[in-house]
C-alpha cells in the first residue's frame, strides 16, 4: 500500500509537472514582467531539477517547507501540499476546507442509497415477475437512465426556485448551523442517491435471484428452514459480497469529489476545488485533489479487502 | 400388494409442468411407486427424465412459480400435494431428508461444518446449541469423519470431496429421518470414494431403518443397493421391478438399451453400444409410446402401435411391470437373440 502511494505521488507529480506549460509564468497575471517571472520561480523552487523538486514535494508533505530565501520567505508548515499561486492560500488549507463537505456529502448519499437502493432490491427480488418487481425495476431503469445534473437542476428549479420549500443553497458546517447544513445538503444527498439508488436496487436484485438458485440454498430449504431464514441467513450473505465491493469503489470515487453535484449546489467540496483548479491552471492544487482521491480510492480497496475476509471464509489465508 | 402400514411413501399420479415462455414442459407425467419401510428404490433414468424433479416435487422443493405439480404424495399416509407448505417443510429435514449431487455447492460455502448441521438440528428439535452440538459431533463420527472435533470447525471448501458428501449424508440423517431421498449422490465423485459412500449409505440405512429413494443413472449403484428399480424415460415410468427381475428379465426396449450400453469387461466387443438417437423434447411429447422414435422394434408390433398409442404400465408378472407393446414371446425372443439379462439363472 505505501509503495503504491510513492508510485502514486511520482506519477501524479510527473503528470502535473509534465504539462506543456510554465508554472512560473502562471504566478501572475498579464502584467507580468519577465524579472518577476524569473523572481517567482526561484522562489517556488521551480528552477531546481525534477527530482530535487519531487524530493522537496514529499518533504513538504511530512516536514514542511519553506519557500524563497532571505526577506520573502513563505513557511509551509507539514502537511504541505504546495502554494497556490492562484488564490495565494496554502494546497493544504483549500483541501482541508473542502474534505469534509464532500465527507458529508458522500456519506449522506451513501446511507441513503445503500438504505433505499437494497432494500428496494430485497423487495424486488423477492417478489419476482409480480407487480411489486416491476414497478421497482421500472422506476430504477428511469432512476438509472436520469443523468445527475439534470436531477440536480430539476430538484433545484422545483424544490427551491418555484415552490420555495427549501431555502437557497448555503452550505454551513452541520455544527454550526444544523438546520442549515440540512436544508443544504438534503437535495445533493437526494441528487446522488436517484442514480446509485437504481443501480443498487438493480444490483441487489440480481445477486440475490443469482444466489437463491443455488444448490446450498436448495440444501437449506431441504433441512426445513423457514423462507425467512433461507433468505436472511443463507441467501442474503452470500449476495453481499459484490454489493459490498460496488459499494466500497462508489463511495471513494464521491469522496474523490462530486463534482457536478458540487457545482449544481454550490457546495465548496473537493470537486469544486479541482475543477477550479483545472480551468485555473493551478497546478498545485490539481496535483492534490488527485492526489487525494486516490488516496480515497486505496484506503477503500482496503476496506472492502477486509471486508471480503470477514463475510466470505473462503479468502481468508490458512 | 403391500399392507397399509409398512409403506413409507406411496406416489400416485405425479404429474410436474412447467410453464416457460416456450410452452408447457411435461417434466414427470403419471409416475407413481410405492417405497417400503427400510427399503430402497433405485429410479433410474438419463437425465432430463424427470427422477430429480419428481422427488424434489417430493420434497416440496420446486418453488418456483412456474411450476405445477398435481397427483397425489402420501408420506406416512399424509397427503403432501396440496398440502400448506409449512406442513411440508416441517417434515422437510426432520422426517424425510435429501441428499444432492454435488456436495461443495451444496454446502454453504460461508458456514462451518458445525453451523450447518447444527442448524440442522435447531430447525426441528428444541434442545440447546451445546446438546445440538453434541449431535453434530456423534453423527460425523458415524459418518466415519476424522478428528471431528477439529473438522466441525472447518469450512465445506477445506474437505475433500468425499467427506462433503459425508458431512451431506450427516446432515440429511441427524434428525433421523424415516425416508431419505439421494439424488445422485456418488456421480461427482471418485470411484473409490464412490464405493465408501455407498457402502456407508448401506449401513446407516440398516441403523437407522431409514428407506432410501435412490436416483441415478448407475446401473451398478443400483445392482448394490436397490431392492426395487423403476426405470424412467421423458418423464414416463417405463418399467418397474424387484432389482433381481429387472436384471434378469428386463421387459422393455428402453431398459434393454440402458443394461446394453453398460461396458463389461467378460464380454470382448470392438466398442460400446449406445441407445441411438436423444430423448424428445418434454415440450412436445409423441402421442404414442414415448421411446418409440429411438426403439428398434418398433417393427415388429402391428398396426402402427408405438406411434399411435402409448402402452400401459402392464403387470408382466409378479413385482414386474412395463410399457410395451411388443407380446410376451416377442420380448423373450428378443431377450434370447440379443443376450439381454441373465435367461438362464
Amino acid at each position: 500500500m505505501f509503495l503504491m502511494l510513492t508510485l502514486l505521488s511520482i506519477v501524479v507529480f510527473l503528470l502535473f509537472n509534465a504539462v506543456p506549460t510554465d508554472p512560473a509564468r502562471l504566478t501572475c497575471g498579464k502584467s507580468c514582467t519577465p524579472e518577476v517571472i524569473a523572481a517567482n520561480r526561484i522562489r517556488l523552487g521551480l528552477d531546481q531539477p525534477l527530482l530535487t523538486q519531487y524530493l522537496e514535494w514529499i518533504k513538504g508533505f511530512f516536514v514542511g517547507r519553506t519557500y524563497g530565501t532571505g526577506s520573502a520567505t513563505f513557511e509551509c508548515s507539514r502537511p504541505c501540499l504546495g502554494y497556490s499561486f492562484r488564490s495565494g492560500e496554502e494546497v493544504t488549507t483549500l483541501i482541508v476546507n473542502a474534505v469534509p463537505v464532500t465527507m458529508y456529502l458522500a456519506l449522506g448519499a451513501f446511507t441513503l442509497w445503500m438504505v433505499v437502493g437494497i432494500s428496494a432490491g430485497i423487495v424486488a427480488a423477492k417478489h419476482q415477475g409480480k407487480w411489486q418487481d416491476r414497478t421497482i425495476m421500472g422506476i430504477a431503469l428511469v432512476g438509472y437512465s436520469l443523468p445527475v445534473f439534470f436531477v440536480g437542476l430539476l430538484l433545484l428549479i422545483f424544490a427551491i426556485v418555484r415552490w420555495n420549500v427549501l431555502p437557497y443553497p448555503d452550505y454551513e458546517p452541520p455544527f454550526e448551523d444544523p438546520v442549515a447544513f440540512f436544508q443544504t445538503m438534503l437535495l445533493p444527498w437526494v441528487t446522488l442517491a436517484i442514480l446509485y439508488s437504481a443501480y443498487y436496487a438493480r444490483l441487489t436484485r440480481s445477486q440475490i435471484l443469482e444466489t437463491m438458485g443455488e444448490d446450498y440454498i436448495r440444501t437449506a430449504r431441504a433441512k426445513g428452514l423457514s423462507e425467512r431464514v433461507v433468505f436472511r441467513k443463507h441467501a442474503f450473505r452470500a449476495g453481499l459480497t459484490p454489493i459490498v465491493t460496488s459499494a466500497g469503489l462508489d463511495l471513494a470515487g464521491l469522496l474523490g469529489g462530486a463534482i457536478i453535484t458540487e457545482y449544481i449546489f454550490s457546495l465548496p467540496g473537493l470537486g469544486r476545488v479541482a475543477i477550479g483548479a483545472v480551468t485555473d491552471y493551478d497546478l498545485p492544487t490539481i496535483t492534490a485533489a488527485v492526489l487525494v482521491s486516490a488516496v480515497f480510492i486505496i484506503i477503500a480497496n482496503l476496506v472492502v479487502d477486509i471486508l471480503y475476509v470477514a463475510i466470505d471464509p473462503r479468502v481468508r489465508i490458512t | 400388494m403391500t399392507p397399509k402400514d409398512n409403506v413409507i411413501l406411496e406416489v400416485k399420479n405425479l404429474n410436474v409442468e412447467f410453464t416457460t415462455d416456450d410452452g408447457v414442459v411435461h417434466a414427470v407425467n403419471n409416475v407413481s411407486y410405492t417405497v417400503e419401510r427400510g427399503k430402497t428404490l433405485a429410479i433410474v433414468g438419463e437425465s432430463g427424465s424427470g427422477k430429480s424433479v419428481s422427488s424434489l416435487a417430493i420434497m416440496g422443493l420446486l418453488t418456483g412459480t412456474n411450476s405445477n405439480v398435481t397427483g397425489e404424495v402420501f408420506f406416512n399416509g399424509k397427503e403432501l400435494v396440496g398440502a400448506h407448505p409449512d406442513e411440508v417443510r416441517k417434515l422437510r429435514g426432520d422426517e424425510m431428508a435429501m441428499i444432492f449431487q454435488d456436495p461443495l455447492s451444496a454446502l454453504h460455502p460461508y458456514y462451518t461444518i458445525g453451523d450447518q448441521l447444527i442448524e440442522a438440528v435447531l430447525v426441528h428439535n428444541k434442545i440447546s446449541e451445546e446438546a445440538a452440538r453434541e449431535r453434530a459431533i456423534e453423527m460425523l463420527i458415524k459418518v466415519g469423519i476424522s478428528s471431528v472435533e477439529q473438522r466441525i470447525d472447518e469450512y465445506p471448501h477445506q474437505l475433500s470431496g468425499g467427506m462433503r458428501q459425508r458431512i451431506m449424508i450427516a446432515m440429511a440423517l441427524i434428525n433421523g429421518p424415516e425416508l431419505l431421498i439421494a439424488d445422485e449422490p456418488t456421480t461427482a465423485l471418485d470411484v473409490t470414494v464412490q464405493a465408501q459412500i455407498l457402502e456407508l449409505l448401506r449401513e446407516l440405512q440398516k441403523e437407522f431403518g431409514t428407506a432410501i429413494v435412490l436416483i441415478t443413472h448407475d446401473l451398478g449403484v443400483v445392482a448394490d443397493l436397490a431392492d426395487e428399480v423403476l426405470v424412467m424415460y421423458a418423464g414416463s415410468a417405463v418399467e418397474h421391478a424387484g432389482v433381481r427381475e429387472l436384471f434378469y428379465e428386463p421387459q422393455m426396449p428402453y431398459t434393454w438399451g440402458l443394461l446394453a450400453s453398460v461396458p463389461q469387461i467378460s464380454v470382448k466387443k470392438e466398442k460400446l453400444d449406445p441407445i441411438p438417437g436423444s430423448p424428445p423434447s418434454l415440450l412436445n411429447l409423441p402421442i404414442g409410446c414415448v421411446f418409440e422414435p429411438r426403439c428398434t422394434f418398433k417393427n415388429q408390433v402391428a398396426n402402427n402401435a408405438c406411434v399411435e398409442k402409448f402402452p400401459e404400465l402392464l403387470v408382466v408378472s409378479q413385482n414386474h411391470e412395463a410399457r410395451c407393446h411388443l407380446s410376451e414371446s416377442q420380448r423373450i425372443a428378443i431377450r434370447t437373440d440379443r443376450k439381454i439379462g441373465k435367461i438362464n439363472k
